[in-house]
């Protein structure tokens, strides 16, 4: 494989700037809030302009090859070393990471989670933040193992701190569950290690290397790297942390967690599994395929019997995650693109979506769908913006959903390498059918929360504090979207919109990254 | 007779007085802090711990300087049965390292307590000396003298708090089932020796190839059954949760760490040079003691409620994560196997003393060992919260600290091995690194999640040695973490025989 070892620098700088930030806070008293929300707002600014220079240095001429190329050595005895590369499949996920952490920052101003203490709250934000970005640009089985671990303790912490009631609960759950995924991904990561002669644990060489493994043997090793990710997507039975996670956590961490978490999951099939396992993806293609598309369907029914608005767009998750899955196992170059910008149009429309949950929660404080009406009436901005992520979300063309549930729908028509036509065939009339569920549930929940006469227990509660006899309310402050929810959330709304009505825009950067990877997949293959 | 022996001309043996430098240091240190205690008042008590501390470190030096000047291994002296290479240079600087944190833990205990500093200090020097003899020796005999020397003294140390009914307990139970391990452990020995002729380990193992008998065979197991003892692991492990409950925290964090590790370098030695022609013979039986005393351990420690119970079960699966390299160790995979038990015995260290030491911050100001007690450290002692997550995370695995290199090599060794019982215990290993996460975690929660009992926000006072314990203890976890090349390189050896004195 080329490599380009342009400004090599950029990379590390990125990835570990937050730490900087995290090293000032720690001599600063948690009591100075307001320093803290500055020095997070800084840092994570600072981290996305590295990003933007990133994207400007970039040569999307070249995108089928890693960028910004780095191998030094980390831990020779092991032969794992410090390999880190940009390419075009991970390019667009390690820059959505930067944004989505600033925009969150800057949400926290002015919407810190009850349990207050910004200090502690920023810092696991910016640890986060480390470890998102450096799984994207890891070259190297246990650098990418190591940062995608560093990722659990901060989230879990978020869940668990700073969550809803059931918490604790919560957080232990999404532990557990995902520990469980690494621990057999640990296992598999060895034996393909082993296996190709233990030579280095590179992906470059792993993938040349791995292809050549027997087949009976590729098919246990993805056994293991496939619960490790199908945890982490999740895929439909793996699937159960992912409501309650998503409900408990704070509207940073739901955020956080749908934006860029989730697609860890689906970044390990497409840059790990699949490459290096060939004949093991050819072998699991059709259950990944099979679970995808349960996981669509079950989703969408999960959504249409939720009673609370943020565990509707959970699920709605789940469904979301069973397209892109549905691209990637077709294996073919058009599903795989699909796949990789599903996840991003994802990332871009649930973010928005938990973030419009969370200034609900905010206001009325309370979630539950039967309670909220009339939101247009009383929050018209807010209302809108629901509608137009709900628009996206469903899939309407022209806004960014669409470009990643379509094709993906389509690519099954005809997969790649001998894959049963009449499965897959099934599937995606199936999946299809989900669209519709999808358009369903999201219309019935705009429905009732949006249209409708306001509730008239919310009823000019600014201004009749006391006057309340439900005691759920605590002063429950109706107001519009404010100037801090405008300036994270415009970002989004503006790359929903440029991305639905030129998806060339990414596809491009993407397209020859994934063909060059199909073409591989194809030649490991007999 | 006489007249025979003296007709051979007797000279004086050639000692390298440098090689056993480390040991020298430690028994003129040794000696000179029971004397100067008899003529020190009660109230300058306080520095025998000082100069405990300085003895510790003064016998890393002649370590270190062996590291960098030696490049050949040293065994000339007593014929191979004592031996100082790389391997051994490592553990003891483990062993003296691990000694001085413990050293700087006690201190405020037993001062306030009022208990009998300078006879305690004394008794850890010799504990330590048995240890740091332990890691050069090659020879049935030097292996079990150096294993009696560091237990005899930690079961008084375990019975330090004599008005404590719960301490003097922990000693006795210590106590009595160790002597009968070292019953146990001598009877193998003599077996050995009866049918192989010899007590050097290596020639040992070259008498052990090729069918055993079945009188070899029972030496085998009842070798590794005492050890077993030593290093509590599973159906052996009986004492170690009330021993640990009993004895004072500091002593436990002793046991758990330094005596622990000195049974498995004793264990890894006898395994390696001695018995690797018995594969089949330990290999299943290590193998079902591994899964046992992980599996045990684990499911046990979920129950506790009280967090040095807790520490003792946890100890007694990361015990378990230990053996199972070993189980595969004879098989192909012998290096890999010897590192991973190296490493993970280093890098244990750092995290499980700093838990104790955090521990025992926290008790000074709670005087409870309820996990409970932890509730809501997060909010009035930050710095001792993070802490606290920085060993109990690398503890559960969680890269990029400390334990998860290690539990990687231990990984590594087992599928490295490659046969199918190395799959399945690898396997059981994977599942239960998820159940020892649970209870892990649950401390967590009280310190990050829960709210403070009773609302006693008082801060908590610890004194500087507690933070140089912490301090210590977090950088080791830490940095290995991140960089663990700066100990990988040690347990690096390429050329396993000449390393081991073969």
């Amino acid at each position: 494989m080329q490599t380009i070892t342009n400004d090599n620098w950029l990379l590390t700088v990125g990835t570990f700037l937050p730490l900087v930030g995290v090293l000032f806070m720690m001599f600063i008293p948690a009591s100075d809030e307001r320093t803290h929300k500055q020095i997070g707002i800084v840092t994570a600014a600072a981290t996305t302009a590295i990003g933007v220079l990133t994207l400007f240095r970039f040569d999307f001429g070249h995108s089928d090859q890693l960028q910004f190329f780095v191998d030094s050595e980390w831990i020779t005895v092991i032969k794992s070393n410090y390999t880190i590369g940009l390419d075009g499949i991970s390019l667009p996920l390690y820059f959505l990471s930067m944004v989505v952490t600033l925009l969150v920052m800057i949400y926290t101003w002015d919407n810190m989670p009850d349990a207050g203490n910004p200090k502690s709250f920023i810092i696991l934000m910016l640890v986060l933040q480390v470890g998102m970005a450096g799984s994207f640009i890891a070259q190297d089985l246990i650098l990418f193992f190591v940062f995608f671990e560093v990722v659990l303790l901060p989230m879990y912490f978020m869940i668990g701190v700073w969550g809803g009631d059931d918490r604790q609960y919560a957080s232990l759950k999404f532990f557990l569950y995902t520990m469980f995924g690494s621990a057999l991904m640990l296992v598999a990561f060895l034996a393909l290690f082993f296996q190709t002669g233990a030579e280095s644990f590179s992906f470059a060489h792993l993938m040349e290397a791995g292809a050549l493994i027997d087949r009976n043997v590729q098919i246990w090793i993805f056994a293991g790297m496939f619960v490790g990710f199908a945890v982490k997507v999740p895929m439909f039975p793996f699937h159960t942390w992912l409501p309650d996670a998503h409900t408990q956590a704070p509207t940073q961490g739901s955020v956080i967690l749908a934006a860029i978490l989730l697609k860890l999951g689906t970044y390990g099939f497409v840059r790990i599994a699949i490459p290096m396992l060939p004949q093991g993806a050819k072998a699991w293609a059709p259950v990944i395929g099979i679970l995808a598309v349960i996981g669509i369907i079950y989703g969408a029914l999960g959504c249409l019997a939720q009673t609370d608005m943020k565990r509707l767009i959970a699920f709605s998750s789940v469904a979301h995650m069973g397209f892109v899955m549905l691209g990637i196992s077709t294996l073919t170059d058009f599903g795989i693109n699909a796949a990789l910008f599903g996840m991003v149009a994802h990332g871009l429309i649930t973010g928005m979506l938990f973030f419009v949950a969370g200034s609900v929660k905010h206001r009325y404080h309370t979630l539950e769908i039967s309670r909220l009406s009339g939101l247009l009436i009383q929050m018209p901005r807010l209302g809108w913006i629901l509608g137009f992520a709900a628009m996206a979300s469903l899939g309407l063309p022209g806004l960014a959903g669409f470009w990643g549930e379509f094709p993906a729908i389509l690519s099954a028509y005809s997969p790649n390498f001998g894959l049963s036509e009449a499965l897959f065939r099934t599937l995606m009339v199936i999946a299809a059918v989900g669209t519709v569920f999808a358009a369903g549930y999201l219309l019935w929940l705009y429905q009732r929360t949006a249209f409708g006469r306001p509730n008239p227990e919310f009823e000019q509660h600014a201004h009749a504090v006391g006057a309340g006899v439900n005691d759920d309310h605590h002063g429950a402050d109706i107001h519009d979207v404010t100037r801090i929810e405008w300036l994270a959330w415009t970002p989004f709304l503006i790359a929903i919109v440029v991305f639905g009505v030129y998806p060339q825009l990414m596809f491009k950067v993407m397209d020859p990254a994934v063909s060059a990877l199909v073409e591989r997949v194809g030649a490991g293959i007999p | 007779m006489i007249a025979a022996l003296l007709a051979q001309a007797w000279s004086a043996p050639t000692i390298d007085w440098h090689a056993i430098a480390p040991e020298l240091v430690l028994i003129v240190g040794i000696n000179l802090v029971l004397l100067i205690d008899l003529w020190l008042d009660d109230a300058r008590k306080w520095a025998m711990a000082t100069l405990t501390g300085f003895v510790l470190l003064g016998a890393v030096i002649p370590v270190v300087t062996l590291a960098v000047l030696g490049g050949d291994v040293r065994d000339a002296i007593f014929d191979g049965r004592y031996v100082i290479d790389e391997y051994a240079l490592i553990l003891k600087a483990l062993f003296l390292l691990v000694g001085y944190v413990v050293v700087l833990m006690s201190q405020n205990e037993l001062e306030e307590g009022g208990y009998y500093q300078g006879e305690f200090y004394v008794l850890l020097l010799v504990s330590i000396l048995g240890m740091v003899m332990m890691a050069s020796s090659r020879d049935l005999m030097s292996v079990f003298v150096a294993l009696e020397l560091l237990s005899i003294p930690a079961y008084m140390m375990a019975a330090w708090r004599k008005r404590d009914v719960k301490s003097n307990e922990a000693g006795v139970k210590y106590y009595l089932l160790g002597v009968f391990a070292s019953g146990v452990l001598l009877y193998g020995m003599s077996l050995l020796y009866g049918t192989t002729g010899t007590t050097k380990l290596v020639d040992i193992g070259r008498a052990l190839s090729g069918d055993l008998s079945g009188m070899q065979v029972l030496a085998v197991v009842f070798v590794i059954s005492g050890f077993a003892f030593k290093i509590s692991a599973v159906p052996f492990h009986t004492w170690a949760p009330d021993t640990y409950e009993g004895a004072p925290t500091p002593v436990t964090a002793f046991l758990s760490v330094a005596s622990k590790a000195a049974g498995f370098v004793a264990l890894l030695t006898v395994l390696y040079l001695g018995l690797y022609g018995a594969e089949e013979v330990h290999g299943p039986f290590i193998w079902a003691m591994a899964a046992l005393t992980m599996t045990v351990g684990n499911v046990v420690a979920l129950r506790q409620t009280n967090i040095v119970r807790m520490l003792a079960y946890s100890s007694v699966s990361q015990g378990g994560f230990i053996l199972m390299p070993l189980a595969v160790m004879s098989t192909s995979a012998a290096e890999s196997a010897l590192r991973a038990v190296v490493i993970y015995l280093l890098i244990y260290a750092f995290s499980n003393l700093g838990a104790f030491a955090v521990i025992i911050a926290v008790a000074r100001k709670t005087r409870s060992g309820e996990i409970s007690s932890f509730g809501g450290l997060m909010s009035y002692a930050p710095g001792l919260g993070v802490l606290m997550t920085i060993f109990l995370a690398s503890l559960a695995g969680i890269p990029p600290l400390g334990i998860w290199i290690a539990k990687l090599q231990a990984f590594r060794a087992l599928i490295d091995a490659g046969s199918n019982a190395a799959y399945v215990l690898a396997l059981i290993a994977a599942v239960n690194t998820v159940i020892a996460a649970g209870y892990y975690m649950r401390v967590l929660r009280q310190i990050w999640m829960s709210p403070v009992p009773d609302g006693d926000t008082t801060r908590i006072t610890a004194p500087s040695s507690i933070w140089l314990a912490l301090g210590i203890s977090a950088g080791g976890t830490v940095l290995l973490g991140v960089l663990p090349g700066l100990v990988l390189r040690f347990a690096d050896l390429p050329d396993l025989t000449g390393a081991l004195g073969l």
